[in-house]
């Protein structure tokens, strides 16, 4: 979102996914549009249950036409991909878009080793011999810091810890230059040193690729630390979208501020209290009238009645910080200079 | 990290008339045999909890932090014994607890109560709330005054939930309502020590920040002890007392919570505490970032020496030969290093 001239690799517009089930429509995502250009990275941020994953999965079209109802547009480098046929998405996972996945035990295959796994995807899309291939997979496994990729090739998911798990999923997920990556809370399940080395990992490679890249987490700090945009999401839709330094500096959404109260910051004195967001996310099934974030909003009484009946839109025209809240904007500046902006101080 | 005037001289400020010790815990160990080969004869061990020394204090929240696979959760089921220990002794209330029977255990087992990691895991799915609340009182035979539903309605007012969900299921409620059953049913006996292993770290982190709360009002209105099991630095920040940092089964670390954030001294928890992200963008260049290489060693496997030499980038020759004990350096602050970092020194001004 930072240069309007450049057109953006992946275009998300208006994206909507539905799911049927016999408790009623699970409507995950609801009307989601970003944009991300090469060589740039997104951040998306939510609860669980906010539609992050869901939308990564539309974008590698990994949702099924049986279970769910995919409308709007996905454009990755000008080519559409809502209603596109298997074969054509097929051809262009590997290559053109990757995935980093949260849980590389179920990713991987426990029964392939893992230089197997990287070759298959390689020779997919490269016309290259078995051995070219194989030479290939070690020197990724050596550029993801794994020791001793030679030996370490021929072995199984089971034998590599954690970490080099994650590792050895990043490699997959490069083995083809990928024009686009996109990595589903890739340090989750790790311990804070080695997503730090994760995180520098995924840095450094972008920078040898230009490659686009989409990062979806709850960790703010994981934000913070790589993103140049950020979209934050409740309920299935985008609540507030802007380039870092907007949403950290002068973010505007009261579930925005909501999260960043309710983190415990390293960098400053303690905090003696946090201050939570009251209530629970709603069942996506009833997604509350209006503002989706109304029911836990502790400002609904600034507006009130378009609060529960509008749905806010998120107004990026002319502006490159979008935010879907009813309350006017110097009123949020106002609430952010005055209440929310101190407890970080 | 931040550049904070460091609080009074560690000797005054950190010293409070000494508190009666609830736990004591001296040299446990706790080795998990791997069997393999013709005769599954045991073949090694994972030395999950490798000879621990530490004290909980009537009143305090301890924190024990530390990557996963350093034997923490270990360390939480030896102490509820729910595991047996290979060696050492637990003393609760100055009564030796490591080899009572199941039958002398259960009187015992309502001073020392757990909350667990996963809430989705830990509450059983068939039965209301109401059971899985009352069960503390059936299993112990206590009738409390005014009836079992009574009592379970209070506990659950306590702990932020309605008493009308006393009839309902498990499922019927997100992770963070759960986490609050589980905290309820752990309140029933009234505990004097309540272990919490990884109590939010399964929650979101809007509805992390309620449960810390909570766990915080309630030490306070019910004069609890907490052991605190943990792998979030910041998290742990909030409310301990003291704090353990761990690394491959050991204690590497050991101080009181102010002096630790302020002044880590071990290279593990140095590097720990520059590698926690922080939701800050202005931060991001400025900041100084320790980058360790390679992996968390195998427990089944441990290096010689310090277990920690293979990662650090002070280790010397000595390192790899000749493990440190854990030795008080400065009043109420323990490392086990052969080169721990200096003190910090507050910017004067």
């Amino acid at each position: 979102m930072t240069d309007n001239v450049k057109t953006p690799y992946l275009d998300v517009n208006d994206l909507r996914v539905h799911f049927r089930t016999d408790d009623g429509l699970v409507r995950s995502v609801d009307g989601l549009s970003f944009q991300v250009e090469r060589g740039k990275t997104l951040g998306i941020v939510g609860e669980s249950g906010s539609g992050k994953s869901v939308t990564s999965m539309a974008v590698m079209g990994l949702h099924t036409a049986s279970n769910a109802e995919l409308t709007g547009s996905i454009r990755l480098d000008g080519q559409e991909l809502v209603g596109a046929g298997k074969e054509a998405v097929r051809a262009l996972r590997g290559k053109k878009m990757a995935m980093i996945f949260q849980d590389p035990l179920s990713a991987m295959h426990p029964y392939y080793t893992v230089g197997n796994q990287i070759i298959e995807a390689y020779r997919i899309h490269n016309k290259v011999t078995k051995k070219v291939a194989r030479k290939h997979a070690i020197d990724l496994l050596d550029r993801v810091g794994i020791p001793e990729p030679g030996k370490r090739v021929d072995s199984y998911p089971h034998q590599f810890s954690g970490g080099m798990r994650q590792r050895a999923m990043i490699a997959m997920a490069l083995s083809c230059d990928p024009d686009l990556l996109i990595a589903d809370e890739p340090t989750t399940a790790l311990d804070v040193t080695v997503q730090a080395q994760i995180l520098d990992l995924i840095r450094d490679l972008q920078k040898d690729f230009n490659s686009a890249v989409v990062i979806i987490t709850h960790d703010l700090g994981v934000v913070a630390e790589v993103a140049d945009d950020i979209l934050v999401m409740y309920a299935g839709r985008a609540v507030e979208y802007g380039t870092a330094e907007e949403i950290f500096n002068e973010g505007e959404h009261p579930y925005t501020w909501g999260l960043l109260s309710s983190m415990p910051r390293f960098d400053r004195k303690r905090t003696e209290r946090l201050e939570p967001i009251k209530g629970t996310p709603p069942s996506l099934i009833r997604v509350p009238k209006g503002c989706p974030f109304n029911p836990r909003c502790q400002y609904v009484d600034l507006v009130g009645e378009p609060c529960v009946t509008e749905r806010p839109s998120l107004l990026a025209e002319g502006s490159s910080h979008g935010v879907a809240c009813h309350i006017p904007p110097e009123q949020r500046s106002a609430i952010w200079n005055d209440e929310i902006a101190p407890r970080f101080a | 990290m931040s550049t904070q005037p460091l609080t009074p001289p560690a000797h005054e400020a950190v010293f409070p008339p000494p508190r009666e010790n609830l736990l004591e815990v001296t040299g446990l160990v706790k080795h998990f045999g791997i069997r393999g080969g013709f005769l599954q004869r045991q073949t090694g061990a994972v030395q999950a909890v490798d000879g621990l020394d530490f004290e909980v204090r009537r009143g305090e929240t301890f924190s024990i932090v530390g990557e996963s696979g350093c034997g923490k959760s270990t360390t939480a089921r030896l102490i509820t014994r729910l595991l047996e220990p290979s060696a050492g002794t637990v003393v609760f209330e100055g009564r030796d607890i490591t080899h009572l029977s199941d039958g002398k255990m259960r009187p015992i087992r309502s001073d020392i109560q757990m909350i667990f990691q996963d809430p989705f895991s830990s509450l059983n799915p068939r039965h209301t709330v109401g059971k899985i609340c009352g069960a503390p009182y059936r299993l112990q035979g206590i009738t409390p005054e005014g009836g079992v539903k009574k009592a379970v309605q209070d506990l659950l007012e306590l702990v932020g939930l309605s008493p009308e969900h006393y009839n309902r299921y498990p499922h019927e409620f997100s992770g963070g309502q759960r986490q609050r059953i589980g905290i309820a049913r752990t309140l029933a006996l009234k505990p004097k020590l309540i272990v919490a292993d990884e109590p939010v770290s399964a929650l979101d982190v809007s509805i992390q920040a309620q449960v810390v709360n909570l766990l915080e009002d309630l030490q306070n209105e019910l004069d609890l002890t907490y052991v605190m099991i943990a792998h979030d630095l910041s998290v742990v920040r909030l409310d301990s007392d003291r704090v353990a940092v761990r690394f491959l089964g050991k204690i590497v670390e050991l101080a009181d919570r102010d002096e630790l954030y302020e002044s880590p001294r071990h290279p593990y928890t140095v590097a720990m505490m520059s590698a926690v992200p922080i939701p800050d963008t202005k931060r991001r260049t400025e900041r100084e970032r320790i980058r360790l290489t390679g992996d968390v060693p195998s427990p089944i496997n441990p290096p010689a020496g310090c277990r920690f030499h293979t990662r650090c980038w002070k280790a010397q020759e000595v390192c790899k030969t000749t493990e440190p004990p854990l030795v008080e350096i400065v009043p109420a602050h323990s490392v086990a290093c052969h080169f721990p970092e200096p003190p910090h020194v507050p910017v004067a001004g």
